[in-house]
Parts: C-alpha cells; structure tokens; sequence
C-alpha cells in the first residue's frame, strides 16, 4: 500500500460536465473517493449516473471539469487530456454478465493476465485465489453457459478483480438477478469488495441496495447532486424532500416551520382540516424560521397506540393493517392524510380502529421542499 | 369462525400417489364458506397437486373432496366428477387476459363458447363486471387498462360462470416485485368483496401472510400446520414452520425443567464454555432431558451495548458481532453466540464493529421451545 493521508480521495471528480446535445446530462458535479472505499451513485433512470461512470472509464468524452485517479490525470477538459480506456487500468462489471460463453470459467478469468503477459504460473495461482474469494472454485472448469445467473456475476466479478486494477466500476450488476439471489448477492458482493480493498464505484437506482453495500452514496437527480452522506446520514438526515422520497419511505407533511425552539430544533405547523397542528421536531439543513417546509417521519418512528399520550393529539383510523410477520403495515387516516405507520406484530391493531400516533420529536425531519 | 359454520369445502383423508411416491399424504382440511385459504411450502410439497385434486385435474388414490355438500371425488367408491362438472372458477396467471378484446369479451368468452344464449350471457358477463368493479369499463381494450384492473378482469372471467370456489394457483409468481406487493392487496380486497370462498396456492411465505384468512404450511405431502397467519408466524408448531414462515434463529439444547408454565432449557455453547441456561415458552408436553429446539424471531431480540443491569426476569446472552447489514428502516445484525450464529433485526441505528461484544436480551415469552 502506498503511503498516502487517510482523507486524500483516491479518485476524484471535479466539475464534471457532460451534454448530449442540449441536455446537459452532468452537470457540474464534484466528489471524491477514499483509497478502498465503495461509492454508490443512485438515482432514477436520466439522473446521470451511468453518464458519470461512463465519463470515469473513459467511455466517452467531457464537457467540462477533470477526473483524477491517483497521481495520474484521467481526462481533463481544460488541458485537453484524454487517457484512453485500456489505459486507465480499470475492472467493470455490467448489468449484462459479458462473460465470454465458448470459454471455462478459467479461461473468463485468466484472459485479462493473459492479454497483459503474464507469467503462467501466476495466472493459475492466482485465478485459483479469485475463483476461491468469489465461491467459484468448483466451477473452474465448467463453461461460461453452464452457469447460473448469480454464478456468471461471480465470474464476471473475479475476471474484473484478477489484476487488481486501480478502480472497479459497477453498473448496475445485480438488477438482472431475482429479489433473493440479489439481496444475497449484495452482501457478498459488498464483502469481496472489502476483501480486496480495491477503491468501487457503483451504479444503481435500487435504494436498498445502496444502503447495505456503500460507504458513502451520492443521491442525484437531473445531472445535479443531492446528496452527499454515509448510508445512515442519508437515510435519517435527507436534506429535501427529493431525497427522503427516494430512500425508503417517508410520511411527507407540507406545512411551514414557525419557531426556533434551540439548536436544530423547533416547531412545525402543518393543517389539519380547520385546525394547525403544531409538532416539534428537528431542522434539516437549511431549514429556518417561517420557511416553507416538509416534515419526514419515517413509518417505523410512528407509534400508533390506542391509548393517549399526551400532546400533541393526533387521532386517527386505521384503513388497513397488512401483516407482514416480523413487522404489521398501516395505513391510518388523519383527516385528508394517509400516515404510513411500521407496527409491531403484537399490538394487532386492527382495520376500524381508532388510534393516536405519537411522533418522537429527535425522528421527525423538517426538510427543504 | 363458529362451530356452527359448516365446511364448505371439504377434503377427506385424501391421498394421491405419483409411481411409487405419495405426493398428497392423508390431508384433512376443510373451509368455510368465503374463507381465503392459503396452501403454503415448497416446490414438491403437495399444495398443487392437492389443489389439482380439487379441480379434478388430478384422480386422488384415496379420500375424498366435498363441496357444499357435494361429493366431487370419492375414488374407493368410484366416483370421479369432470372438472367442467365440478362448478370451480380457476385463476393461474393475473395476465391470461386477450389484449386483442374489449374487457366485456374477454369475460364472456367462456359463455359463448359454452353457447350460452346471448341475453343470459350478456346479463350474467354485465353481473361478473359489476362485481369486480368493471361494470363501466366493458367497452375498454384490455391493452388500456393497469395491473388492477387486469387482474379484476381475470377474476371476473373466472366468476362468470357462478362458480362455489375459485382455485388460484401462483396468479401473482410472474409479476416484477413492486406490482406484486400491489396486487396481493389488490386481490385480497377483491375477494373480499366478491365474498367467493377461495383457496390460494403459493410458495411465497409473505404473500400467504399477507392474503390469508388462514395458511395451510405443507412439507413432503403432509400438512405441517393449519392456522391463522398471526398464529403461524407467533406459535409455530416445529422447526419447518418456524424456518418457512419469516426468519427464526434455532438454538438445540434440552429441558432442565417446567415451572408454572415456563420451559426452563440448557443450551450448550460449546468450546469450553458453560452452557447457557434460558427460559422460554412451549414444549408443553415434553419431559426434563428432552432435546429442544429453541426458536428465537430476529425482531425479539433486543441488542445492548453495556451489559443491561436488573431485570432478572427476562434471559441475557453474551455475544460477538460477526456483520451488521444496514438496511434503513431496520439494522440486521449477525452475532455469535458461544458456537451458534444468531440474526437480530434492530430498528434504531447502531455502529457496531465486527467483533465487538455485545449483549442479547430476550423476553421468556418471545421465546419458543420446539420438540421436532
């Protein structure tokens, strides 16, 4: 390992602008990446994501800004620098497996050492290693067709990984899988990356699978960013609406903040038929006195009881009340609001029920509009 | 349900052999009228043959299959009635609706090719759209319409014909996840309006939860439990029903003792280590020395970081964080303890760190002690 500062990105993208025609697809965008550290871009289909991993692997040309891995400079649209792609030492992994169908698994993987010279022995010693981390080692000799879907995103893995290239890009991979092997293959994916230590970029507008494998996300929309954060931040702390939407799901309450009660906290108002409610709550970022706002509470920091628990009162029905096992999904009417409430399983609220919601104040999120 | 409620459908000692295999072993299952009822397991575990039987697709080898009274199959008495002679309304796939029709055709088709005469066909297709709540969309191409719809469409074509059941069998298995967690809700509202006695074929615990007035869990031809979801998921009556339905930890040790009403067992921790002593609920019937197997939901267990000071009532357990998988509204959280690996499912964020020690609490009457 090379001696560098802990906090240096390794990869770093400044000013990033990409159009297509008129359309500017990336637009001015900046972020760096930690040495070993797994980014994810998420966002829905036309945000640019792709666009920006594209941009990295040199699949195309910039409009503007500069892309740095290391000490060497990638593509710089000021300087007029553009390495191209088999240069920038870089491992893929797509949607589409890409494996090479008339070979073994073997040969899928030694094929990147062999085109760089490799000698023999080391290409079998440490394919057989790759094979091994990636789970693949019984299948060494099998041909690429003869694999499932999940095994044939094993091997494309192993095959991007086996030189041990600067940075490895995904996109998408695993969104061809089903829901099981997927959610699997998150954590698998996510522990090889870890193993291997290799600085990852990764595509995907799966919000799930975004918290469970980044070290930091990128939420974007429109070529802009959102949001910055760890999967936490992001999830508990979304700076507007847009974000708490896109990750996971949010009870969503237009109103307006109508006091500074102490630091980063306050009261929101929200209308309730002819009556104001007023909850207190936490100040997203941004978020100040007399501003418009949204409050974001999340279903499972809903408490819904049939007994009251003092004020603020919010009383309402429960519509329905889908038992899911380890968790019940209520739907409870508030006036015109529908809340979305996490219950547990034994409090066996029932549809028909009138019930109070208690909000906790430290999960309840006035954010930007 | 009442005892007076009579069973509707009833199934007999019904056993169906394929060669030398029993794929249905001695069922007895009945269902009242307008129940959803939920055949649940693997693939291989009897629940479409035993609901091909109920069709008349299938001749069981013994038993027999009673509708409203009715003897559909009784083959040690030799009577076997022709699936078109049976009154059964079937739904496969949500999507088995012809795009090249109007909403209207598409659910009368069954009646004119039967030939039913065209004023009864109409007023009976009009009765079956009404029902669904298609009464004003007849003239619409079935291209023109949701997934909802679709699916209503489906379900009226199959209720045309007045049918006292309607069979289903995994109409939802093709669908993207996000419209089949839609449509399960949509269906069950559906039946429920519609009130026709249905029994539902899946291998898909959470649809079964999640549509079911009660779940029939099967394994290798046999039925392994018959219940309502909350009482399947809460008190499963062994290892494959715990494991099936939702997520359980199983931790083998034996009973110690019953004390009013407690289940007191050991279980061993392995490597040198004192056995853990814990307190549970179950095994009602078993004697000290008994193995059990102690089935423990992810979501029961509560995480500490400090070792919890006090309450000597409920069971405590050290442990050793192996991976914590973050998945927003819940954190999973694989830990060990002594020589067993346990998932927790916490619902407030935590930064635990691989290896960090960690101490587990369970409520006695969160726990479930299993005997087979």
């Amino acid at each position: 390992m090379e001696n560098q500062k802990a906090t240096a990105p390794y990869l770093e993208v400044s000013g990033l602008v990409k159009l297509f025609g008129n359309d500017r697809a990336v637009d001015n965008i900046s972020f760096g990446v930690e040495r070993g550290k797994f980014l994810t871009l998420l966002g829905p289909s036309g945000c640019g994501k792709t666009t920006t991993l594209m941009s990295i692997a040199g699949l195309h040309g910039i409009d503007g800004g500069e892309i740095r891995v290391g000490e060497s400079t990638y593509t710089s649209f000021s300087r007029k620098l553009f390495l191209p792609p088999e240069k920038r030492d870089i491992g893929m992994v797509f949607q589409s497996y890409a494996i090479w169908p008339h070979m073994t698994v073997t040969q899928n993987v030694a094929y990147p050492l062999e085109i760089r010279k490799v000698d023999p022995a080391e290409i079998e010693s440490r394919v057989a290693d790759v094979l091994r981390l990636v789970g693949l080692s019984d299948m060494a000799s099998k041909l690429a067709t003869q694999l499932s879907g999940g095994q044939q995103q094993r091997a494309a893995l192993a095959r991007a990984i086996v030189s041990n290239p600067r940075l490895l890009l995904f996109d998408e991979p695993l969104s061809n899988l089903d829901l099981k092997l997927r959610e699997q293959m998150r954590v698998e994916l996510k522990r090889i990356q870890n193993e291997v230590g290799i600085t990852s970029v990764y595509v995907t507008h799966d919000q799930a699978e975004a918290l469970v494998m980044s070290d930091e996300i990128i939420v974007m929309s429109k070529g802009r960013i959102e949001q910055t954060g760890g999967p936490h931040e992001i999830y508990a702390r979304p700076v507007n609406r847009y974000v708490s939407n896109f990750i996971g799901v949010a009870n969503l309450l237009e109103g307006r903040v109508i006091r500074v009660t102490g630091p980063g906290r306050g009261e929101f108002e929200v209308n309730h038929g002819n009556e104001r409610v007023q909850l207190p709550c936490c100040l997203g970022e941004g978020v100040s006195e007399g501003a418009s706002a949204v409050l974001s509470v999340r279903p499972e920091n809903v408490d819904a009881s049939r007994e009251e628990r003092g004020a603020p009162r919010l009383e309402g029905e429960v519509l329905e009340a889908i038992f899911l096992g380890n968790c019940v999904d209520c739907r409870v009417r508030w006036g015109e609001f529908e809340w979305k409430v996490l219950a547990h399983p034994r409090d066996r609220l029932r549809p028909g029920e009138r019930v109070f919601l208690h909000l906790d104040p430290n999960h309840s999120l006035a954010v930007q509009p | 349900m009442s005892a007076s409620d009579k069973a509707f459908v009833e199934l007999v000692h019904l056993n169906k052999r394929f060669g030398t295999e029993l794929a249905v072993r001695d069922v007895n299952l009945s269902v009242a009228r307008g129940e959803f009822v939920t055949l649940l397991g693997p693939s291989g575990c009897g629940k479409t043959t035993t609901l091909r039987c109920i069709a008349g697709l299938e001749r069981p080898d013994a038993g027999e299959i009673r509708i409203d009274g009715q003897v559909l199959t009784a083959p040690e008495r030799g009577i076997h009635l022709d699936p078109e002679a049976r009154n059964i309304g079937m739904v496969f796939q949500s999507y088995a609706v012809w795009p090249h029709m109007t909403v209207f055709d598409n659910v009368a088709y069954g009646l004119r090719v039967r030939r039913v005469a065209g004023s009864e066909m109409k007023a009976r297709t009009n009765k079956a759209l009404e029902l669904v709540g298609l009464g004003h969309l007849g003239d619409r191409y079935a291209t023109k319409l949701s997934g909802g719809q679709r699916q209503r469409v489906a379900l009226a074509r199959a209720i045309v014909y007045e049918p006292k059941v309607i069979l289903f069998d995994e109409p939802l298995s093709n669908l993207d996840a996000k419209l089949r967690e839609q449509m399960r809700i949509e269906l069950v509202r559906l039946q429920r309006e519609v009130g026709i006695t249905s029994i539902y074929v899946t291998h898909d615990q959470s649809e079964a939860l999640v549509m079911s007035d009660r779940v029939v869990v099967m394994d290798k031809g046999v039925i392994q439990q018959v219940g309502d979801p909350q009482t399947i998921y809460a008190r499963p009556v062994n290892t494959f029903v715990a494991n099936f339905i939702g997520v359980a930890n199983l931790l083998e040790g034996k009973l110690l003792r019953r004390n009013g009403g407690v289940s007191e067992l050991e279980v061993p921790m392995g490597g040198g280590h004192a056995p853990l002593h814990l307190k549970a609920e179950g095994a009602e019937g078993a004697s000290p020395g008994q193995r059990i197997i102690l089935s423990l939901r992810p979501e029961d267990i509560s995480l500490h970081l400090q070792r919890p000071e006090g309450d000597s009532s409920v069971n405590l357990m050290e442990a050793e964080v192996i991976d914590t998988v973050y998945l927003g509204n819940f954190l999973d959280c694989q830990v060990k303890v002594g020589m067993h690996e346990v998932g927790i499912q916490i619902d407030h964020f935590e930064r635990l760190a691989r290896a960090q020690k960690v101490f587990l609490t369970f409520r006695p009457d969160h726990g479930l002690c299993l005997t087979e």
